[in-house]
């Protein structure tokens, strides 16, 4: 079976650097499957799950932000932050979802508002990986 | 001439002091082996980002990005990396002396200008000068991963989208070795100067060109920014371990001399007693 390549960086270094058989992203524009050999594409990413299938297992890799540089044989996720299902810290994940949330109530101001929105998306994209319900 | 119990108290109290500046060039020694580390793990990160963004900027022409793009300048920003503490050598006071020269020859008044200043000894400075600070960042870990920053950061170019300022110049100690720190000034926006890499694959891109730039381009802008806050650490980490070492040295020169004169005094003093004895038989005889 064919292969391809897949890095995910972030600044504070790299987290994921294997062999994988598909990858499955979350774009701006919606969901996107990679096999090997795919044409040279650059796509923004949301804040999602990243799925790696591999032969008979699939790894979760939650990402925030950044893009997605393929080339045909090769994947780059160039990500703010990412962590991989085993690294994801779940107590911290519920503490963070649950003070954005306390801050979604609270909040009228609109700048602060999105951001414990988008604070609130990113715990419970690592909770829903950690928990591999996606 | 100094008593012998005087040498002896400043013998004592400056081996402490070197005792002290040895720990510390020990634990700045080991801080720094960790920054460079850190410095390095970024590395791939920034290469690819630069790659994307070059070959992006290359494939469309027309760049309409407004980050891409110099506009007439009304107000500079100028972000400073400085340190929180001090017993780092020159290494605040070089870089606070190459930002003021730089405003003095470029700026009449202190309103055409602001600072974003990281670090404490950059504030105390700016803020004695009597200088607008719009953002600033202290007490920093020593180790600091990008959600430390990405507050100042984001306000940074943040306040460049939204017409704050016009430019913005970022001033910090480039690590060249443990024992050499350069001052570096880089303009990191507008991006005008993205240099195409040469042999760059042609993208597809999705949805289109623009609306990656806008993703891709904050981002670029934030990573230079960490990448010189990584590589300012690193320096600061080296200037202290080299600061230290000197000041170790120093000490056990120091203490050096002092030995010595503490033995000659000891010398004079017995000499001296001995010939008030030999003085003393000689008189009875």
């Amino acid at each position: 079976m064919k292969t391809i390549t897949v890095n995910i960086v972030t600044p504070d270094g790299p987290v994921y650097d294997s062999e994988v058989s598909m990858v499955i992203a979350v774009t701006a524009t919606g969901e996107m499957g990679i096999l090997p050999g795919h044409i040279p594409t650059v796509a923004p990413l949301g804040i999602g799950a990243v799925r790696l299938k591999k032969e008979n297992s699939t790894e979760l890799v939650a990402v925030n932000g950044g893009f997605l540089e393929i080339r045909p044989e090769k994947v780059t996720i160039l990500a703010q932050s990412a962590e991989h299902a085993t690294d994801i810290d779940l107590a911290r994940a519920q503490e963070s979802a649950k003070r954005a949330e306390a801050l979604l109530q609270a909040n009228k101001n609109e700048i602060d508002f999105k951001r414990a929105e988008l604070a609130l998306k990113r715990a419970m994209n690592r909770i829903n990986v950690y928990e591999g319900n996606i | 001439m100094a008593s012998l119990r005087d040498i002896k108290t400043r013998i004592t109290s400056t081996k402490k002091t070197s005792q002290i500046t040895k720990a510390m060039q020990m634990v700045s020694a080991s801080k720094l082996s960790r920054a460079e580390v850190n410095a390095k793990a970024f590395v791939p990160y920034m290469e690819k980002i630069q790659d994307v963004v070059a070959s992006i900027a290359a494939g469309s022409t027309d760049t309409s990005n407004p980050m891409m793009i110099a506009r007439p300048v009304k107000k500079t920003a100028y972000l400073v990396i400085t340190s929180d503490r001090g017993l780092v050598g020159g290494y605040n006071s070089n870089i606070l002396r190459t930002v003021m020269s730089r405003i003095r020859e470029r700026h009449t008044s202190n309103d055409d200008f602001v600072i974003l200043s990281v670090g404490r000894k950059g504030k105390e400075f700016f803020t004695k000068q009597g200088m607008t600070i719009l953002e600033s960042a202290i007490a920093l870990p020593d180790h600091p991963t990008f959600a430390d920053i990405k507050e100042i950061t984001r306000k940074a170019v943040g306040m460049f989208s939204d017409g704050t300022y016009d430019e913005v110049y970022m001033y910090y100690n480039h690590f060249v070795s443990a024992i050499q720190q350069e001052v570096t000034e880089t303009k990191v926006l507008p991006l005008t100067d993205i240099q195409p890499t040469g042999s760059t694959a042609s993208y597809e891109f999705d949805p289109s060109a623009e609306a990656i730039l806008e993703v891709l381009l904050p981002q670029y802008a934030e990573s230079l920014i960490f990448g010189a806050l990584l590589d300012g650490k690193a320096s600061e980490h080296a200037a202290s371990m080299t600061a230290m070492k000197s000041a170790t040295d120093n000490a056990s020169d120091l203490i050096g001399g002092l030995t010595l004169q503490y033995n000659r005094a000891r010398q004079a003093a017995i000499t001296q007693e001995i010939s008030e004895i030999v003085g003393g038989a000689a008189a009875l005889e």
